[in-house]
């Protein structure tokens, strides 16, 4: 095993960032977007694989078929209509959707299309209640500058997004259709060689220009990165789907660096090595009489549920499945995802075993059955017979593929920065035209309209919020870049609060919980800015806004209110307060005759215990000040 | 003149070029564009052409910043891929007869909007599970929107059923576009009347060529229900609700649209469905049966009859337009139990005097005409207004064109309208 060279692989990165848009609407309804955990309407459907105008088959929607699972779709009727229940034709495209995908296009230079044609990007896992996500390209070519160099446009996408998934089980997979349909605008950039530091700025270049049209969405989930990652002679551009933050960026381009290299030296030790292709008939053979009392957990359940558990040969191949080129980097694991994909539980190779309760005389059964020679390797896999053929032939497919190198294929970031296996590589034949909707006609004025709306700089934009709130440029920054600039605005239409006091506690207060691992997706928009409001209103203290974002970020409070109760944190009336502090003088006299002023700091924090986040900081310390002064007076 | 939607200026440029439709081309406007050219929807204008790119996505260039056009490659023809399957002995004999309609729809670059063109067969292949319940033999009938339909189609398709009356098929099922399949149904159910297999109408409100179309599980749910229940007749199979998990089967005389665009549009009215074909069951309705009768069948539909929506303001002059055009009936959507105004005494009385057959349906669609309760209501059955019970007006329409054409004199027509011929009286 050795360290990874980064900058000698030849690694190429695109990013494909997909941004929703905040038009207040959906793509092709007049429903809102919003969130919601109420679905008075229930239904459930099968999808089916059909063919492209062009009379193909797209290879991951027949693999995407292959799990065949019941979808169950939950809507509401605040956030849907018939349209998403796909049960009725979309209505006219949501124009203002259209006027910001012409002025993104316009602010990056790209070439826009007098005429844009809506095309319908089948996918079948029931993400899409159509079976299809509606999409069209609007623009190609452009460029962005990104600290003084330019970084190649591919192509601008106005599309639809998919429904949330809910729950997805062996049988059925839930989706709400409350986000289905909300316009989302993807840019593909040019692949660019460069570190993943540096890929990480153009992302971030790439978002606050989009930021700036103040036409996005903002928040997790809004904005999300698809990085297309190959390395010199890998042979496949492999596209990782689903990164939502920038630091996660970094983590899985180096990661499918690492991963794709690997394979790489894999695949060349490979094709040193003799190997026989592998035949269903001749290495395949039912081993489930051998397991019937073994120990393992996940053999036990598979055969409980009437599975079946196949072993397969695969010979010269010994070693190969658990050899690591790097830590974490081997083919075993890829197989390992590949079969969870299918819904099974994983499986067990000949270098990882005796273990997982697997012993040494099953596996010596195991090894008699396939005729296991001291070179050759095993797999063993549970799952019911009908799925088992399917994924055995991908498995092959897999191991033959590991000689050639990457297979091409999508994969989904995961919150760590790994990556996994996700579908193969969807090719053109998912692309079918959208007969409900007449080509979208885009004229010359459109586009001189847009241009003339090409939004300011980042730079600008800052310069403005540091002169309209009084910020300085750090926080301005921090708060522009921050998924909470429109809510900053909103709140701060009151004049009676600082903007200076609300910026810092949505970039700090709340990151500093998120640090502390705490669920900001959790704190809904509407609660922070009642929040605020409540602290406008002196009903809470400036000091009690922790207090409460931290119980509703840790699950511990539903709202405001909640965490308001829970923490004790109305504010103290004044006559109320007095007393306590009279009370407070009165039985520290002694310390007070003793340190005159000196004795505020104690006395401060004694009151602190019972009146944090009930009394204005501020306050408290002066109305304290004023009677231990007083105190000694009176003295 | 027009080629593939290309006319004009579009269609000037690619001749000239000599780029067929579907070639490989390089194309220079302000960038570089590979693709395949694709056809034009025939409503466009013509000076933008179709390309589709090698990531699937179709765009409109403009002509004028069009600098170059090469040709990479000439269209590529596809083997037509045939879809027999072997026959298993042991199942089932059925025959689908396509019509045409969204059941059976791809891409048409005419329009751009989808129209009939899968062939029967082609269905059948893109249902794989149906070879699993039966062997399905297809028919093409003919391919049109049901809208385009007349009487002339129905009569083609009572033909060809009669013709399989006596025929080995367990039952058979008619492709048809959801339009007008109502009209068509009751147009089989009284020509078919008797008739000693059942008959499943099958269409689809979200077209085939969409992963979420109700084809599929409509055409399962027909042919379950043709060999599971054996009950003979005339059917409409179509989503029970919005989900894939329940198939109602309709009366042929007592459904109807009740929806544009819902996948579960068609409802019996007056009743619950003949049955719910439901994953692992069929379940029957108690409430009503088919009139039994002997069959004998009679396809013959004059289509001079109209239907008449009554609404305040309705000017009485065109009922004597449709009297000198020597029409022969007039079915009535009057107002509530089954009621015109005053002012269309005049008119009417002057239809009967010329012979036209005139029933009154109501416009309230669900519920019975009774003409008895307000003086309106007796005025109307004094000038020989014949109340048809709770029939729907679509209905009732098609019965009567089906009586006049079957009926020696108007004594006759009356008679055979008032009579129960296929549930679509069920009070």
């Amino acid at each position: 095993m050795s360290e990874i060279q980064i900058d000698k692989i030849g690694l190429l990165v695109g990013l494909e960032i997909h941004q929703q848009l905040a038009t207040g609407a959906k793509l092709f309804c007049r429903c809102k977007p919003i969130e919601s955990d109420e679905y008075p309407i229930k239904f459930s459907r099968k999808l089916r694989i059909t063919s492209s105008e062009l009379g193909e088959f797209d290879p991951s929607a027949i693999f995407e078929k292959s799990k065949e699972k019941t979808i169950l779709y939950c809507a509401n009727p605040e956030s849907s209509c018939l349209v998403e229940q796909d049960d009725e034709p979309p209505h006219d495209l949501d124009p203002n959707a259209k006027e910001t995908v012409l002025i993104m296009s316009s602010a990056l230079k790209s070439n826009i299309f007098n005429e844009i044609y809506v095309m319908r990007k089948l996918v079948i896992d029931g993400s899409n209640t159509s079976g299809f996500q509606r999409t069209m390209l609007v623009s190609m070519g452009g460029s962005l500058e990104v600290n003084g160099k330019k970084v190649g446009v591919q192509s601008i996408c106005l599309e639809e997004d998919a429904a949330k998934l809910l729950q997805d089980s062996k049988e059925t997979r839930e989706y709400s259709l409350d986000r289905l349909g909300v316009p989302l605008v993807e840019i593909a950039l040019d692949p660019v060689s460069g570190t993943p530091e540096e890929i990480k700025n153009i992302a971030l270049t790439l978002g606050r220009m989009l930021r700036a049209t103040k036409r996005v969405g903002r928040g997790i989930g809004s904005i999300r990165q698809d990085v297309n990652v190959s390395i010199e002679g890998g042979g496949a551009v492999i596209e990782v789907k689903g990164v939502q933050k920038l630091d996660q960026l970094e983590k899985v381009i180096e990661y499918e660096a690492k991963r794709q290299h690997g394979l790489k030296i894999i695949a060349e030790k490979l094709q040193t090595l003799n190997i026989e292709k592998i035949t269903k008939e001749k290495d395949v053979r039912d081993v489930s009489d051998i397991f019937k009392s073994c120990k393992s957990k996940i053999i036990q359940k598979s055969l409980s549920e009437g599975s079946s558990i196949k072993a397969m040969r695969i010979k010269g191949f010994s070693g190969m499945f658990g050899w690591e080129p790097y830590p974490g980097i081997r083919l075993g694991k890829q197989l390992g995802e590949l079969v969870r994909f299918f819904g099974l539980g994983g499986l067990f190779h000949s270098d990882e075993l005796p273990n997982y309760g697997i012993e040494e005389s099953e596996i010596h059964e195991v090894k008699n059955i396939l005729e296991i020679k001291s070179n050759d390797a095993f797999i063993i896999v549970a799952g019911n017979e009908k799925k088992l053929d399917i994924v055995i032939e991908s498995i092959i497919k897999r191991i033959e593929d590991a000689r050639k190198g990457i297979p091409a294929e999508t994969r989904a970031a995961t919150i760590t920065g790994e990556t996994v296996f996700l579908r193969p590589r969807p090719g053109s034949s998912r692309m079918y035209p959208e007969t409900d909707i007449p080509p979208i006609i885009v004229d010359n004025a459109e586009i001189d309209h847009a241009r003339n709306k090409i939004p300011r700089s980042w730079e600008e934009n800052l310069m403005a919020l540091q002169k309209q709130y009084e910020l300085n440029q750090q926080l301005s920054a921090q708060i522009f870049d921050s998924e909470y600039l429109d809510l900053f605005e909103t709140i701060c239409k009151d004049k009676r609060i600082s903007p200076n006091f609300v910026a810092s506690t949505l970039c700090g207060t709340i990151t500093n919980l998120e640090r502390r691992g705490m669920d900001s997706t959790l704190l809904r928009t509407g609660d922070i800015f009642e929040a605020f409001r409540l602290v406008t209103e002196g009903k809470i203290a400036k000091e009690s806004l922790e207090m409460i974002f931290e119980s509703i970020m840790s699950g511990k409070s539903k709202s405001i209110s909640d965490a308001i109760k829970s923490n004790a944190l109305n504010t103290v009336e004044d006559a109320e307060l007095h007393k306590i502090l009279d009370e407070l003088v009165k039985s520290n006299f002694g310390m007070i005759k003793d340190q005159g002023l000196r004795s505020m700091g104690p006395l401060m924090g004694l009151a602190m215990k019972t009146l944090r986040g009930k009394v204005d900081g501020q306050k408290l310390n002066q109305l304290l000040e004023d009677k231990i002064k007083i105190e000694i007076d009176e003295k | 003149m027009s080629q593939f939607g290309y006319r004009g200026k579009g269609l000037e440029f690619l001749t000239s070029n000599k780029i067929e439709i579907g070639s490989q081309v390089k194309i220079h406007a302000d960038s570089v564009y590979t693709g395949v050219i694709m056809p034009r929807y025939e409503h466009s204008d013509d000076h933008h052409i179709v390309l589709k790119l090698k990531s699937g996505y179709n765009i409109g260039l403009e002509l004028d910043k069009i600098k170059k056009i090469e040709l990479e490659s000439p269209p590529i023809v596809k083997k037509e891929i045939s879809y027999k399957s072997q026959p298993n002995p042991k199942l089932p004999k059925i025959l689908l007869l396509s019509t045409g309609g969204t059941i059976a729809s791809r891409i048409d670059y005419r329009t751009g909007a989808v129209t009939p063109a899968l062939t029967a067969a082609e269905l059948n292949a893109s249902v794989p599970e149906l070879a699993t319940i039966a062997n399905i033999d297809t028919e093409v009938l003919f391919s049109e929107y049901s809208e385009n339909l007349l009487p002339q189609h129905w009569v083609k398709i009572a033909e060809k059923l009669d013709s399989y009356a006596k025929s080995e098929y367990d039952g058979i099922i008619v492709a048809h576009g959801t339009d007008t399949m109502q009209y068509t149904a009751s147009a089989l159910a009284f020509s078919l009347a008797g008739f000693p297999k059942p008959v499943a109408l099958v269409g689809s409100q979200r077209s085939s060529d969409r992963p979420s179309s109700d084809a599929a599980l409509n055409l399962i749910a027909a042919t379950r229900f043709l060999i599971e229940v054996r009950s003979s007749g005339i059917f409409v199979v179509m989503h029970n609700n919005s989900s894939d998990d329940e198939i109602a089967c309709n009366w042929a005389t007592r459904v109807r649209k009740n929806h544009t665009s819902r996948r579960d549009a068609f409802k019996t009215i007056g009743g619950p469905p003949a049955y719910i074909i439901k994953l692992a069951s069929i379940e029957k309705d108690k409430q009503f049966d088919i009139p039994k009768r002997e069959y004998a069948p009679r396809i013959k539909f004059d289509s001079r009859v109209l239907l008449l929506k009554y609404y305040p303001g309705f000017d009485p002059k065109i009922v004597d337009y449709v009297v000198d055009s020597e029409y022969r009936g007039i079915v009535i959507e009057g107002t509530g139990l089954g009621h015109v105004g005053k002012t269309m005494y005049e008119v009417i009385e002057k239809a009967k005097k010329n012979g036209l057959f005139i029933g009154m349906t109501s416009q309230c669609i669900d519920g019975m005409v009774r003409m008895t309760v307000y003086d309106s209501g007796r005025d109307l059955l004094n000038l020989g207004v014949v109340p048809l019970g709770n029939m729907i007006p679509e209905t009732a329409l098609v019965k009567t064109m089906w009586a006049l054409a079957n009926s020696k004199d108007s004594s006759e027509v009356v008679k055979l309208m008032k009579e129960n011929i296929a549930l679509e009286f069920s009070d």
